[in-house]
């Protein structure tokens, strides 16, 4: 399975055998009902823009050449929502598909828009 | 019941030269000048962390360092809310009988004390390591984030935004110990340099050196007569990528606990000392607690409702916004001006006489909320 976090280009997520709860962050249970059996999933790749930020100040010198760059809370189709960068000048509410791009020491989901 | 006995704080800005425990010693001995109690008084201990002084132990290797041995101690951490976290805790642990004086300290060099990239990166570490640093991202970003999705919800504006960095820079005006005291006005804000969008740089509380520090004690051991009567917390995320809302955090919820326990209404409050961070910050959590209708936190400031003179005055030091901010001392600079408020010695600050304090902390991107209801009794 392709998974940025692995510098694999894809997004992982979870889903609960028991409850059907869905979520981003991995871990070897639920943290809704408590169960052990969850499946990783592939995501689609595809989003709504929810909030979003042009970065003008890096954290760092290898990152300042990248700014400004714009980070972004995207509601996946699956239903979970995750942080990613964010082509410039979209706007929330905002349909995104991901591409992955090279930045500091991996790659990094970087969503674009798509045309309704 | 608990009283708070004394309170001390340095001034915020640079203080290059004076480490960690120095600034909490600065600020430990004026709280202890100012409840009129002694080293060999103070048999309880709390602290918070220093991000320029990493230490296991930071609560035991500053009573070593200060001259106490307390019978309790701790460090604890929660962010932005751990001043007031450990408040609320001194004041179950003198309820408890655990302690007769307990000294709350806190105090970092950080700003001069490490460079402003160090600063920034640290900071950042409250993201998820995997899933949200990778992306270059600064608390600045985080809040970034939430704002634009508050005002979208809200309907607020950046010119209500700048209201709130312009009511706090008013009050800082009147304290010598700001670290910003030069007037602006809301093009200033609006014209300032953008940090991660739409916040700009006056719109962000500053680093700063600084220390602030209090006693909780089981009596009254003076005539200060303020007490911690209603506390209250919530909790409900770490991540802002994993908050259930960005426009309920909890703040509302651990507010209604200490109003709650304090037995008191919104609406019976005559000082408000609120977490900000950034505006944003103080726009939702007065917003969100009940302070002020959604989208109308900046409209009141322009009205003067949180001014000396208003229906409510709020952080009347300048807040972080302006009085600066040096960590786990940030917010515990509010309660500091609170206890000034409330016992009358707030100088050309003064609000009136104020009887009744809503004090509101948080701490990561909006995650962990604290909050305090003091009195002034009779």
């Amino acid at each position: 399975m392709n998974d940025w976090t692995q510098r694999t280009e894809g997004i992982v997520y979870q889903r609960c055998s028991a409850c059907s709860h869905v979520w981003y962050f991995r871990r070897s249970f639920c943290p809704r009902c408590g169960t052990t059996d969850v499946a990783a999933l592939q995501a689609s790749g595809t989003g709504t823009i929810y909030a979003v930020t042009e970065v003008m100040r890096a954290p760092s010198e290898p990152l300042r050449a990248h700014a400004p760059y714009a980070i972004a809370l995207v509601d996946m189709d699956e239903g979970f929502r995750m942080m990613a960068h964010v082509e410039r000048g979209i706007d929330i509410g905002g349909r995104v598909r991901a591409r992955f791009v090279a930045f500091g020491d991996g790659i990094v989901p970087q969503f674009t828009r798509v045309l309704p | 019941m608990s009283w708070i006995t004394g309170a001390g704080l340095t001034a915020y800005g640079k203080h290059p030269g004076h480490s960690t425990v120095d600034l909490m010693s600065t600020a430990a001995a004026a709280a202890l000048a100012d409840a009129g109690l002694l080293r060999g008084d103070i048999d309880g201990l709390l602290t918070g962390y220093s991000t320029t002084f990493p230490h296991l132990m930071l609560s035991t290797v500053f009573a070593e360092h200060f001259g106490i041995e307390p019978r309790y101690a701790h460090a604890i951490q929660l962010g932005g809310g751990t001043g007031f976290a450990m408040a609320m805790l001194a004041h179950h642990v003198v309820e408890a009988g655990l302690a007769r004086n307990v000294l709350v300290v806190a105090g970092e060099n950080r700003l001069t004390g490490q460079s402003r990239d160090a600063a920034v990166q640290t900071l950042a570490q409250v993201g998820h390591p995997a899933y949200e640093v990778p992306m270059g991202a600064t608390i600045p970003a985080y809040y970034g984030l939430v704002a634009s999705r508050y005002m979208h919800e809200v309907g607020l504006s950046e010119r209500d935004l700048a209201q709130l960095a312009v009511l706090m820079r008013g009050h800082a005006q009147r304290h010598p110990g700001a670290q910003f005291r030069e007037p602006i006005g809301v093009d200033d804000v609006l014209a300032s340099k953008p940090v991660a969008t739409p916040l700009k740089l006056l719109d962000c509380c500053p680093v700063s050196d600084g220390g602030a520090a209090f006693v909780v004690s089981r009596d009254r051991v003076n005539d200060f007569a303020v007490r911690i009567i209603g506390t209250g917390q919530a909790h409900t995320h770490q991540h802002v990528s994993a908050a259930p809302s960005l426009t309920q955090f909890g703040a509302g919820a651990s507010t209604r606990t200490a109003m709650g326990t304090a037995k008191v209404d919104i609406g019976d409050f005559d000082y408000a000392a609120i977490y900000d961070s950034f505006t944003i910050t103080l726009a939702i959590l007065l917003e969100e607690i009940g302070l002020a209708p959604r989208g109308a936190s900046g409209r009141l400031a322009a009205e003067g409702h949180f001014a000396r003179d208003g229906a409510l005055p709020l952080n009347t030091h300048g807040g972080l916004l302006s009085y600066g901010h040096c960590g786990v001392g940030g917010a515990m600079a509010h309660l500091v001006e609170t206890h000034l408020q409330l016992t009358g010695r707030a100088g050309d600050r003064q609000a009136g006489s104020p009887r009744l304090a809503l004090l509101h902390g948080d701490g990561g991107v909006l995650s962990s909320h604290v909050s305090l209801v003091l009195e002034r009794a009779a």
